[in-house]
């Protein structure tokens, strides 16, 4: 894992001490909320529905022990003894006291730890592949080039007043583990010819205009990759439109002006940008790298793990992945309890996660953008140690994948955007599905809640995805059909008129009772539906 | 019928006006009648509320609408925390 060195880290700690003094002044009334507001955003200060709400950056959803030991500590000791895992892998605080934030920040700084960059226009916490360096199917591993670029981003001059907030993916497997076509850049590291390189792909998201990302370049050196990024921000940062939040994305400007056109803007650009020996030196890379160089694996570890629990075979079955090292397993912990409030974890739950990271998996954990945890590197001789340590502390929930295991905003239980609540329908979609036979049945189902049109549900990426709207008062639910994060990536559609709440939950089961009558072989629902359109499905429910 | 509501700066807990001060207590809240506006400028410049706004409220004297009833009650998914969260948040 990385480790900050003395640069990093003074500008972390001088970070803390900055917004301490700018609460101060605040509680002191030297300064005004309208003047303090865009200060605590910088730090990842919200105020929600409730309370203050922080939002810590987790860089490319890598954790070590440590690191996931102080999140627990900072639940238990600042907030109510619980923190929520996000779809941006990262981890929010719902509780937050004002006069404890600068506490906090100092706790955070302490294991190079912070809340930069996680509100505002600029480029936001760098998002990956949870299974970087664990994947066999990876050309390499992203997490160098994720953390080169969150060095980049980190309080750049230029594009810390966008006209709007910017996310960028890195993946290097050909399967696509983040929704990479779903950010404002998505970057696919790939070798052409033996040469690293990546395909760079802009003018992704969701929110109210969904889009894809389009291809704008199938292969950019590895050695030119900060230039080209550059160039691509300063085409954006010169023709986004600054009049209009709604209409601010690059991919709006994509839309506009045209991907072609765009395209042409950022390679003049880059001409002049490579003048200006951006890119960073070797030697710099290689000192990244080494903080990334794989575990000390035993060579001699046994593929041969003992099935004879059946509830550990389930689980085995459905949340453990293959590794590229022999005798390796990567075990996702899916932070979905049936009836329980995804990626919600208690201090203790916390807790022990890093313990078994520490334990089991070579120091390591990573947050997934589906709001669960994995242990990367865990010896399959040790499997059944970990799922029993899991299962006691009520993590073992085989159902990763499955129409249970539901991304869901916080919705308007938490949040002050939202129109309608989100995770009273996931709570009662997991409790009608709860029967892991059936789900098992069913196979993989991607269902996303949002109770807003800002999507950070990812409705528009769910297999099944449901939309909260607030219609005269009223919460409504629209279900959308068809959509995708992976490389499959497509956007779903609206099936039809909306629902309140327990109408969706038995709308979506008619929806799933109708892909298991109508499907062939082994076809997801995604196969079925992309199959036998929406028609079917309609009929189904509205009959 | 109108209620005043914002945040407490130091704690953001959700706070309503009593008539003479703040409460966590939707229950303790009064009708703001007309001097909404002016409350609500002395109050933010006195440092004693945050992001404070005024909500209607119904004959059963909590917020018409869903949020505000939720502000009011806590959060519906964990009762544990709420201030009232037996507070009925769908509209009867």
């Amino acid at each position: 894992m990385y480790q900050y060195d003395k640069y990093d880290q003074a500008i972390v700690d001088a970070r803390v001490e900055e917004f301490r003094d700018q609460v101060r002044r605040r509680m002191a009334g030297e300064i005004t909320e309208d003047q303090f507001k865009p200060l605590r955003l910088m730090n990842g200060l919200y105020l929600q529905l409730h309370a203050y709400m922080l939002r810590v950056a987790i860089p490319y959803g890598t954790l070590s022990s440590k690191q996931m030991k102080m999140l627990g500590h900072i639940a238990r000791k600042y907030d109510r003894d619980y923190g929520h895992f996000t779809t941006r892998q990262n981890v929010q605080y719902n509780w937050i006291k004002l006069e404890d934030t600068p506490d906090i920040l100092a706790d955070l700084a302490s294991v190079e730890m912070h809340a930069i960059q996680t509100s505002g226009n600029c480029i936001r916490n760098i998002s990956s592949d949870q299974y970087a360096g664990a994947a066999a199917d990876e050309v390499t591993d992203p997490r160098p080039w994720a953390e080169l670029l969150r060095q980049w981003s980190t309080f750049h001059p230029e594009f810390s007043y966008l006209p709007r907030k910017f996310k960028i993916a890195v993946i290097a497997s050909p399967e696509d583990r983040a929704a990479m076509r779903l950010h404002d850049i998505g970057i696919e590291l790939v070798k052409k010819d033996g040469v690293l390189g990546a395909r760079i792909f802009v003018g992704g998201g969701m929110g109210r205009t969904p889009m894809i990302a389009p291809e704008i370049n199938p292969f950019v050196k590895a050695d030119d990759l900060l230039s080209y990024l550059e160039a691509c921000l300063r085409v954006y940062n010169r023709y986004g439109r600054r009049d209009n939040a709604y209409k601010a994305r690059i991919k709006i400007l994509i839309h506009e002006h045209g991907a072609d056109n765009y395209r042409a803007d950022v390679e003049t650009e880059f001409a002049h940008v490579k003048t200006l020996d951006l890119d960073p030196p070797l030697a710099e890379l290689e000192r990244i790298s080494a903080f990334f160089a794989a575990p000390a694996f035993d060579p001699n570890a046994s593929d041969d793990v003992d099935r004879s629990d059946p509830d550990f075979a389930v689980w085995l079955d459905q949340n453990v992945k293959p590794h590229k090292a022999k005798g390796y397993a990567i075990v996702n912990i899916a932070v979905k309890p049936t009836g329980g409030i995804p990626g919600d974890a208690t201090s203790d739950q916390i807790d022990l996660m890093a313990d078994l990271a520490l334990d089991y998996s070579f120091d390591e954990l990573r947050v997934t953008h589906a709001q669960n945890i994995v242990l990367p590197h865990v010896k399959k001789s040790d499997l059944y140690a970990v799922w029993q340590k899991l299962d006691a502390a009520g993590l073992a929930n085989a159902n990763l994948d499955l129409v249970s295991d539901i991304i869901a905003c916080p919705g308007l239980d938490y949040c002050s955007l939202a129109n309608a609540r989100s995770i009273p329908v996931a709570q009662k979609l997991s409790e009608r599905f709860a029967d892991l036979d059936r789900q098992r049945d069913i196979g993989e189902l991607k269902l996303k809640i949002s109770g807003c049109i800002n999507a950070c549900g990812h409705h528009h990426a769910g297999h099944i995805g449901i939309l909260g709207v607030d219609k005269k008062g009223v919460e409504n639910y629209q279900i959308t059909l068809g959509g995708s994060g992976a490389e499959d990536v497509s956007i779903g559609k609206i099936m039809g008129p909306g629902f309140d709440q327990d109408g969706v939950v038995d709308a979506v089961e008619r929806v799933i009772e109708k892909y298991r009558e109508v499907r062939e072989g082994d076809e997801r629902f995604l196969d079925t539906y992309r199959r036998v359109g929406n028609d079917v499905f309609k009929e189904a429910v509205y009959g | 019928m109108k209620l005043l509501t914002g945040n407490d700066l130091g704690s953001g807990d959700v706070v309503w006006w009593t008539g003479s001060g703040w409460s966590r207590d939707v229950k303790e809240a009064v009708d703001a009648g007309d001097g909404a506006d002016a409350i609500l400028k002395q109050e933010e410049a006195a440092r004693r509320v945050n992001a404070s706004y005024a909500v209607d409220a119904g004959s059963d004297g909590l917020p018409v609408h869903i949020k505000d009833r939720i502000r009011a009650a806590g959060p519906s998914v964990r009762k544990d925390l709420g201030v009232n969260p037996d507070i009925q948040l769908e509209k009867a």
